[in-house]
């Protein structure tokens, strides 16, 4: 194998690998929304507010995701404060 | 009581009219009373890929709206014994579906036909969701492309949530897989999407693999359904689809690359 080979190699990239990749992630990701009850959205924003009157964050700084695992929900809310608080 | 099966992708342009045409048309062939129902008020066109066209008279909506019945709305076949179609209204009124008013039509088409065929508008509006609401089987139309791979998922999580099945607790939507336009070559070549990439990501029943064909496009222009040439590879894609849809075992075909030979290349052969 001559040195070119290896650039040609290369620049053949496998660009159906990198479509099945970047499909697995945004599929997986629309499917847990999918199954999240409406409200969460709406919930997410007053739990906000509610902080944001003793705490300056941001809407990204909250997580808020519900998890069914059989008979049990859990609601998990993650907030990320500023780190000078 | 009939079966009623939507052919449905989300996203435009994959092929749902080229299916339905080819799936009705191969369930009326091996003698099931069939009718095929388009969907997509405001934009019909499988009159033009069934080669009716110049005989619709009345149309779906004119039937929910009491305008005319359904014997003088349905067109026959001329072909294909045991085939009829119900084209759509052309009118701009994106309200026109009722879903009592498809209810009220598809009960009384559920009397006399095997399988009720429902082509399912692109997108996820009003003429979208009619078309599925009813179904008992999905047929999912996907090319081997992200946007439609993506679009077909989510018309999964629609048939799955917002269906009659899926409202009233019942049995869930049976859901089918139709790749079309494949292309193994570029498949090969790592360009394509593979047969396993897309039941990979869906993780659905695979009913079949309708390889990219110029007899497609020539089917279309004549108001052809494909099924009906026996020497195209996707007539016969189609054809096996139907064997499966029956609940018989087909093997796969057309999935590798055909190397055509010198002699073959030479004389132009497809």
């Amino acid at each position: 194998m001559s040195i070119f080979d290896y650039f040609i190699k290369k620049d053949k990239k496998n660009t159906a690998s990198v479509a099945k990749e970047r499909l697995q992630i945004i599929v997986a990701h629309e499917r847990s929304k999918r199954q999240q009850p409406d409200y969460l959205p709406k919930m997410q924003k007053e739990i906000l507010a509610v902080i944001q009157k003793y705490v300056e964050i941001d809407l990204d700084d909250v997580n808020v995701t519900l998890d069914n695992n059989n008979d049990c929900s859990v609601l998990e809310l993650n907030i990320t404060l500023p780190e000078n608080t | 009581m009939a079966k009623i099966i939507v052919v449905t992708s989300g996203k435009g342009g994959v092929g749902k009219t080229t299916t339905s045409a080819a799936i009705g048309t191969g369930l009326a062939l091996r003698g099931h009373k069939t009718i095929i129902i388009d969907f997509d008020v405001g934009l019909r066109n499988l009159d033009l890929i069934m080669g009716c066209e110049r005989r619709v008279v009345y149309d779906f909506v004119n039937v929910i709206n009491g305008e005319s019945n359904l014997k003088q709305t349905m067109i026959k076949d001329k072909r294909v014994e045991n085939l009829f179609i119900l084209p759509a209204s052309q009118t701009r009124d994106k309200d026109a579906l009722s879903q009592e008013g498809v209810k009220r039509v598809l009960d009384e088409l559920a009397d006399d036909f095997e399988y009720i065929i429902c082509d399912s508008p692109a997108g996820i509006e009003k003429g979208a969701l009619m078309a599925l609401y009813f179904a008992d089987e999905a047929i999912v139309v996907t090319n081997p492309e992200v946007s439609s791979v993506r679009d077909s998922d989510r018309i999964l999580g629609i048939l799955q949530s917002k269906s009659r099945r899926a409202e009233e607790g019942l049995e869930p939507v049976k859901e089918h897989l139709v790749i079309t336009r494949y292309n193994p070559a570029r498949v090969n070549a790592g360009e394509m999407l593979s047969v396993a990439d897309v039941e990979d990501i869906l993780a659905i029943k695979l009913l079949g693999v309708i390889p990219e064909s110029e007899a497609v496009l020539k089917a279309s222009n004549q108001g052809e359904p494909v099924i009906l040439n026996n020497e195209s590879e996707a007539g016969q894609a189609y054809s096996d689809a139907i064997s499966r849809l029956l609940g018989e075992e087909r093997d796969h075909r057309f999935l590798e690359e055909q190397k055509k030979g010198f002699l073959k290349r030479l004389l132009g052969a497809k």
